[in-house]
This record gives structure tokens, C-alpha cells and sequence, in this order.
């Protein structure tokens, strides 16, 4: 499998943004032509607190290699207290995922303004390589779903 | 089933030179409810959007997808279009092929099967929206200024001129800010009490405007058009009513060792005092922690001799409960503290000073009533150095990445006004840029040097050293002529960055403001909505935003104003419909939602639910869409799962991990 990574290995990255700081930040990135790899696909929510354990758990059953959820700074969220809920629940779900086998490496939670577009594109390519050097996910895979 | 129509956007070349655009129509086509697809060199212009609105009604279709740029720019543009079509806006959905695709990714290919995701995650979610209605809300027409400078003085007087109520909230016992503390304004020589006094005269006069000095926001809770603040009016001790402001009693008071904030600390002021002699309100305060009487309990002096008795020893602070429909932000700025600048010796020589210093030192109200002298001997100074940039335009952690704008501006100002009042004093400037863009700056430069033969030097300094006769080495180094300078200064005056007012943060999150790295509040647009805040119904006037001079102050302020007062002049503001709904049919009663909603907004009642033919009466949560505002806290705290949010639900979200990841 590791030689096949070495060759054509093209992750899965699902990157979760709250829709004030991190989504913006995103499009902040995006404005300033500040690249980071295709495998990273967004998904908009309201809130990184919105961020459902249960669908970063359907993620990597679908077959993701890794998850991000990015949300506003400790203190700036726009709703308040949102993303010392994300924090806590993301803590527990990440411990329990690397309990059972997906190394915590494949799960990052950082948090990016929406002035931080250098920062949105220099995490997502941080991310990306370790993702590469982690290699594919099988471990929550659901195989019945793969060809 | 949805009949979807998805319409890519080329957005000239912006998209289409990454993005295969024809391809990804095509491929839409494969997506289960897709029954439409086109692409059009710009979907946001008249034409594009009448595209949609045809293949809307021709085709039937319930729900679009537009594959464009972010939904945060077009996203309302593309959901009226629809919405005038004849469908619910919020079937439609934006797959962001511009900033999170084209303009980051430089392979065709690769961008185009990404653009392709990203369109199948929108036509997966599309298939699973369903339509939501708005709902109304009030609009308080009152509003907020949070400080009392001329950014906060300007836009209560727009707003109170166009005639609703404004309350202005200052920290500091008097309005006027930071401008009442300069001496000249550039690049007329305007002396700035001058042009502010009347503004703050007229602000304070004015019947719409109500002005709490002394105060600070405590608490802020609501949302646009409906918010609650708490303002914290710290006590005085003198009663604003009957005191008649004649000054006898900071005449009398014998505490007067405090330095005073208004001169920068250049000399000292009573315990009982005004900032300055136009101060508004014309009533002293009692700084509590430098009188006498608070300390030790003896003297009263204050008290005996005022003949109005206005002095109350007892007075406590105060809590204003207040409702506005618009906060307006201007929170202004201060120095950077020098400390990680020991170099220039500020910390070791009183003769190196800041510009702000300089300010006060040139102002006739000053500690040395205008005369230009040295604070360590009071000798008239013959040698002056200016530094430029410290802390400005810094690369390390050490000082600010951004340029401050202002102090090319005001040490122009500063070396041509001592120029013109002392002809035989020499004036060096230290420079990285002189920058003066700006309506008859870079004229007003050119005279400093030109007619006002101030040495411009391009280069940094490197070290002040204080010498042993009470002189100044100035080590500094000439890029031009490429050498080493080393001169003896009477007086150095370093232009300390501006940064924003250390209180803004707080401020920021109790209004829920975003706010960038170097504590600026970030605009909702940097372009196309520069007053306003991402958070709806927050406005930001003045330096709080970025570094600006008066004159960009006062526009900005009165564009600020202009905001408010379109939110002010509305009845009733159309509420997001993405709220909280619970499925009452699972939901159990347990509360969890409600403790953590910051809104308060979910309540509980007992109700008759009637499970599949199955009747109980049982406690449910109740989502209130008035207060909701949608961050989707208690629908993953939910154990039961009964909770979703609109717009933003479980299945969809899943669907869009699904289309991802496929």
C-alpha cells in the first residue's frame, strides 16, 4: 500500500469552515492567490460548533483521509461561546477516534479569521503533507461502498 | 424528487481559464435531479441571472445550484433572482468555484474535477433543501457609539441630524479623544482645538444626542435592530447636576501627584480633575485612587469649598439598561508601548520623546505652555532628530507588520512648525518612506523641505546613546550616500506606531465583531463594505478599522452614520429563516439545547404529541426564530437528535460529505 502512495496518492481532505471567520479566511486565501492543494474540499456551516462528530465519522467511513474544522479564534466566535463547544467535542471525538485506530494526524482543528488568509492556505498545506505522509485511511472505511 | 438547474458562472476568465466550465456542466448533468445545465460568461450580470430566471419557469426547476464565485458575495443576488423566478430563494445553493478553486489551483485539470465536487456537494444538498420564510423583526430606532472621540463625535452628530436618538459612550471623563490632544492639524496647520471644539460644543447641544462620559459598555446582548447594552456609568463623585464647573475645587485639592493621561504624563494633575480646560461635560471627576479623602479618610477639602455642593464621596457606580437598533464602533487607537524599543532610550532619557509627547510639548495648554524645551533642564533645544517608523512596518514580532499612515504626515508637520517658530533649531528626519498620498500632502511635505529646509536622511537609526552632558548620539546610517551617521541631538522625537485601544477586544467580543491580528475590527468587505462589520447591525468609524488621519476619520465616520441610519430609518428587518427546529416527536424535554444556546432562545412547553396514533402529553423544546440565531450549537448537543437546523441540516451536511468523498 505504501508503494502505491508513494506514486499516485491523491487524499481526501474535507475541511469544515464556520462561515464568519474561516470560510472568509478561505476566500480571503482565495483572493490573494495563496495556493494549497485541490484535495482539500470545503463544506460551509454556520458555526464550527454546527460540526457533527457524525460527520467527520461519515467522512472517513466514505473514505476521507483526513478532516479539518476550522472556526474563529477562541473568544471571536460570532456566536459567542460556538467554538469552545466545537473545541470540546472535538477533543473527545479525536481521542476516541485514535483510540480505535485513525491517527490523530488525520484529524486537526484550527482556528482561522477571516483577515488570516495566509494562515487558511499555509494550514491547509501543512495538513495535506501529513496527510501524504500518513498515507491512505483504511481503517474507517466502508467497504461495501468501494468499487 | 427536485428538478435542478445548475448554471456555471466563467466570471470571464476568472474561472474559465482554470476550469473547464463546459465540462462541468456537462457532468452535472449525471447528478440524480440535475435536469438543467448551462454555463454563461457572467451569471451575476443581467443577462446571467435572466438565464436562470427563464430556465427556471421553461424548465420547471426547484431548486439551482450557481457554480460562481463565493457565496458570501452573490449569494443574496443569485437567491432574489430566483426568488423574483418564482421559487423560494433558499433552494438555491452556490458551489464556490472561484476562491476556494480557480484562482488557488494552476492545473486545468485538477481544478476542473475539484470544480466538479464542489458542484455535486451543492446538487447534493440543493436535492435535500427545502423552502423557509423569513421572519420579521423589530428595529429599536436609538442608536450606540461606543467612543467619544471625533470618529464616534462625527457619526452621533450624522445620525442625530437625520433625527434619531444616539447615545454616545466615552470611557474617559470628557469627549474630544485623541484630536483634543494635538496641537496642529496637517496639512492645513488648523489648530485642532479649534476646528473640534465646536463639533464637540455642537454634539453635546444637540437634542438627539445623549452622552455618558465616564462610562463603559459592560454587556451587550440582542442582535441587529433589537440590542440590549449595559453601560456602566462609574461614579463621579460629583453630582453632573449641580455642579456649575467654576474649578475652585482642583484649585484647592491637595493631592497633585498624578501624572496626567491627557498630557501623556508630562506633568501631574489633581485628584480632582478635568482632562482639560474645554472639557465636555465641563464637570471633574474624582480619580478615587489619588485622593486623599478615599485613601486615608481625612480631608474633604473639595467638599468644603465647593459652593454648589456638588461633591458626593457616596456616590456608587450606576447600571444603564438601554435598547439600540445600531452600534456604531469608534474606539480609536493609542501609541504602542516602547518597551521592545530600548534602543532609541525612551526609557532612559526624558529628552526622547514620542510624537504624541512632542504634541502636547507644542500645544500652549501644555506642561511647558507651548514653549519647546527639554524636559530633563528646560533648555531650548538646537538639534532635533525625528525617528520614523518605530514599531511601524516592522517584519519581526517586535513591533507592527502595518504602516501607521500618519506619522510622515505629522512629522512634516512637526519639523515645519518648529522650523517657522524657532528658525535657528536644525530638524533631521530619519526615513525607510516618506509616504503623503493624500489630497495636499505631498505639497505639504515638499514645502517642509523645500521652503522649510528640514534634513530628510533615508535610512533607520540604529541606537540613541545618552551622553554624559545631557546630549543625545544619534547612530544612524544614510542609505544614499551609503555611510554611517553619527550626530548630537538636543531632542529625539520617535513616531511610535498606532495601535488600536487596548479595550477594543473586549469590546469586539461582547458585540461579537470580528477582529484581525493586530486587533483591528475587520470590515464586512475590504472593498465594497469598508463601515461595516460582518456582524449585522455593527458599524466601524475611525482608527478601530485601520490606521487612519482626521480627514478619513470624519468621511468614515459619516459613512458609518449613513449605515446606521439606513438600519435606523427601516421598521422591521427580515430575520435569517436558518434557525433551530426540533422534531418533536423525538425530542424528550431533557434541556440540554437550552443550556447551550447563547441566544436563549429555547424554551420548553408541555404539549399533546401524538406519536403515530399514539397520544402522550410531553414536555418538548420550542425554538423561538425570532431570537434564534442559527449556529447550530444544541442540534449536535442534541442525544436524542431531534434537533436540526434549517438550511444547514444533518442530511444535507451528510450529503455533501457523501458527494465529497465519493
Amino acid at each position: 500500500m505504501s508503494i502505491e502512495a508513494n506514486e499516485e496518492f491523491k487524499p481526501k481532505i474535507v475541511a469544515f469552515c464556520c462561515n464568519w471567520c474561516s470560510y472568509a479566511g478561505a476566500d480571503l486565501a482565495g483572493s490573494s492567490r495563496l495556493g494549497y492543494p485541490a484535495d482539500v474540499k470545503i463544506i460551509r456551516v454556520p458555526c464550527s460548533c454546527r460540526v457533527n462528530p457524525m460527520f467527520i465519522l461519515r467522512a472517513f467511513e466514505k473514505g476521507a483521509d483526513g478532516v479539518i474544522l476550522c472556526g474563529c479564534h477562541p473568544g471571536d466566535c460570532h456566536y459567542s461561546t460556538g467554538n469552545f463547544y466545537a473545541r470540546r467535542r472535538m477533543t473527545m471525538l479525536f481521542s476516541m477516534l485514535d483510540y480505535i485506530g485513525v491517527e490523530n494526524g488525520r484529524t486537526r482543528v484550527e482556528w482561522v479569521s477571516a483577515a488570516e488568509g495566509v494562515k487558511f492556505s499555509t494550514t491547509m498545506n501543512e495538513f495535506v503533507e501529513k496527510i501524504h505522509s500518513l498515507g491512505k485511511n483504511v481503517r474507517l472505511g466502508d467497504l461495501r461502498c468501494r468499487n | 424528487m427536485q428538478r435542478i438547474g445548475v448554471f456555471v458562472c466563467h466570471c470571464g476568465s476568472n474561472i474559465a481559464a482554470t476550469v473547464d466550465v463546459k465540462k462541468v456542466a456537462e457532468w452535472a448533468l449525471k447528478e440524480p435531479g440535475v435536469v438543467h445545465a448551462e454555463d454563461y460568461p457572467y451569471m451575476c450580470s443581467e443577462a446571467g441571472q435572466s438565464k436562470i430566471q427563464a430556465a427556471i419557469k421553461e424548465k420547471n426547476l426547484t431548486g439551482v445550484v450557481v457554480c460562481s464565485c463565493s457565496p458570501r458575495m452573490h449569494e443574496t443576488t443569485f437567491r432574489e433572482a430566483a426568488e423574483r423566478a418564482g421559487i423560494n430563494p433558499y433552494m438555491v445553493e452556490i458551489a464556490n468555484i472561484r476562491e476556494h478553486c480557480s484562482w488557488i489551483h494552476k492545473d486545468m485539470e485538477e481544478a476542473t474535477k475539484k470544480a466538479v465536487i464542489l458542484m455535486r456537494a451543492a446538487v447534493a444538498k440543493v436535492n435535500l433543501n427545502t423552502p423557509l420564510k423569513p421572519g420579521e423583526s423589530r428595529v429599536t430606532k436609538r442608536a450606540l457609539v461606543i467612543g467619544g472621540g471625533i470618529a464616534g463625535i462625527q457619526t452621533a452628530l450624522d445620525i442625530a441630524e437625520a433625527g434619531y436618538k444616539v447615545d454616545i459612550v466615552e470611557k474617559t471623563p470628557s469627549i474630544g479623544g485623541r484630536m483634543s490632544q494635538l496641537d496642529k492639524t496637517f496639512p492645513t496647520l488648523d489648530c485642532s482645538a479649534c476646528i473640534l471644539t465646536p463639533k464637540m460644543v455642537e454634539v453635546n447641544k444637540h437634542e438627539n444626542v445623549n452622552i455618558y462620559t465616564y462610562s463603559e459598555v459592560e454587556k451587550v446582548s440582542g442582535f441587529v435592530g433589537d440590542f440590549t447594552v449595559d453601560i456602566r456609568k462609574k461614579a463621579r463623585s460629583v453630582d453632573m447636576d449641580k455642579c456649575t464647573g467654576c474649578g475652585v475645587c482642583q484649585e484647592k485639592c491637595p493631592s497633585k501627584k498624578t501624572p496626567s493621561e491627557f498630557n501623556r504624563a508630562l506633568n501631574t494633575r489633581t485628584a480632582i480633575y478635568t482632562p482639560f480646560a474645554q472639557a465636555i461635560p465641563n464637570v471633574p471627576v474624582i480619580d478615587r485612587e489619588a485622593c486623599i479623602k478615599f485613601k486615608t479618610g481625612k480631608c474633604g477639602i473639595c467638599e468644603k469649598v465647593c459652593q454648589a455642593g456638588a461633591i458626593k464621596y457616596d456616590q456608587e457606580d450606576e447600571i444603564i439598561t438601554e435598547k439600540y437598533g445600531a452600534i456604531v464602533v469608534a474606539t480609536g487607537f493609542d501609541m504602542i508601548k516602547l518597551d521592545n524599543y530600548d534602543e532609541y532610550a525612551y526609557s532612559q532619557s526624558k529628552d526622547v520623546i514620542t510624537s504624541l509627547e512632542l504634541e502636547r510639548i507644542m500645544n500652549a495648554a501644555g506642561p511647558t505652555k507651548g514653549h519647546l524645551e527639554r524636559l530633563s533642564d528646560g533648555k531650548a533645544p538646537k538639534e532635533m532628530v525625528f525617528i520614523q517608523c518605530v514599531g511601524s512596518r516592522c517584519s519581526d514580532d517586535r513591533g507592527k507588520s502595518y504602516c501607521s499612515k500618519i506619522c510622515c504626515m505629522y512629522t512634516a508637520k512637526h519639523a515645519m512648525l518648529i522650523r517657522d517658530k524657532y528658525p535657528d533649531v536644525n530638524v533631521t528626519v530619519f526615513y525607510i518612506d516618506v509616504r503623503t498620498p493624500g489630497k495636499n500632502f505631498d505639497e505639504f511635505y515638499r514645502r517642509a523641505v523645500e521652503d522649510y529646509g528640514v534634513n530628510y536622511i533615508k535610512g533607520q537609526v540604529g541606537k540613541v546613546i545618552p551622553q554624559p552632558d545631557g546630549k543625545l548620539l544619534v547612530r544612524g546610517v544614510d542609505l544614499i550616500d551609503n555611510k554611517q551617521i553619527l550626530k548630537e541631538a538636543d531632542m529625539v522625537v520617535l513616531a511610535a506606531a498606532i495601535e488600536p485601544n487596548k479595550d477594543v477586544r473586549k469590546i469586539a467580543t461582547m458585540l461579537t465583531a470580528s477582529i484581525d491580528t493586530n486587533n483591528f475590527l475587520t470590515e464586512a468587505h475590504a472593498k465594497l463594505r469598508p463601515v461595516e462589520s460582518p456582524t449585522a447591525g455593527i458599524f466601524l468609524s475611525g482608527v478601530c478599522q485601520g490606521p487612519k488621519d482626521i480627514p478619513e476619520t470624519v468621511s468614515q465616520a459619516g459613512a458609518a452614520a449613513v449605515k446606521a441610519i439606513g438600519l435606523l430609518a427601516k421598521d422591521k428587518l427580515m430575520t435569517n429563516p436558518c434557525t433551530a427546529k426540533p422534531d418533536e416527536l423525538m425530542c424528550n424535554g431533557c434541556s440540554q439545547c437550552a443550556n447551550v444556546c447563547p441566544y436563549g432562545a429555547i424554551s420548553y412547553e408541555v404539549k399533546e404529541i401524538n406519536d403515530h396514533g399514539v397520544r402522550e402529553t410531553r414536555r418538548v423544546a420550542s425554538v423561538n426564530s425570532a431570537l434564534c440565531q442559527g449556529c447550530g450549537a444544541c442540534t449536535v448537543t442534541c442525544p436524542s437528535g431531534a434537533m436540526d437546523l434549517q438550511g444547514f441540516s444533518n442530511r444535507q451536511i451528510l450529503a455533501e460529505v457523501d458527494a465529497i468523498c465519493r
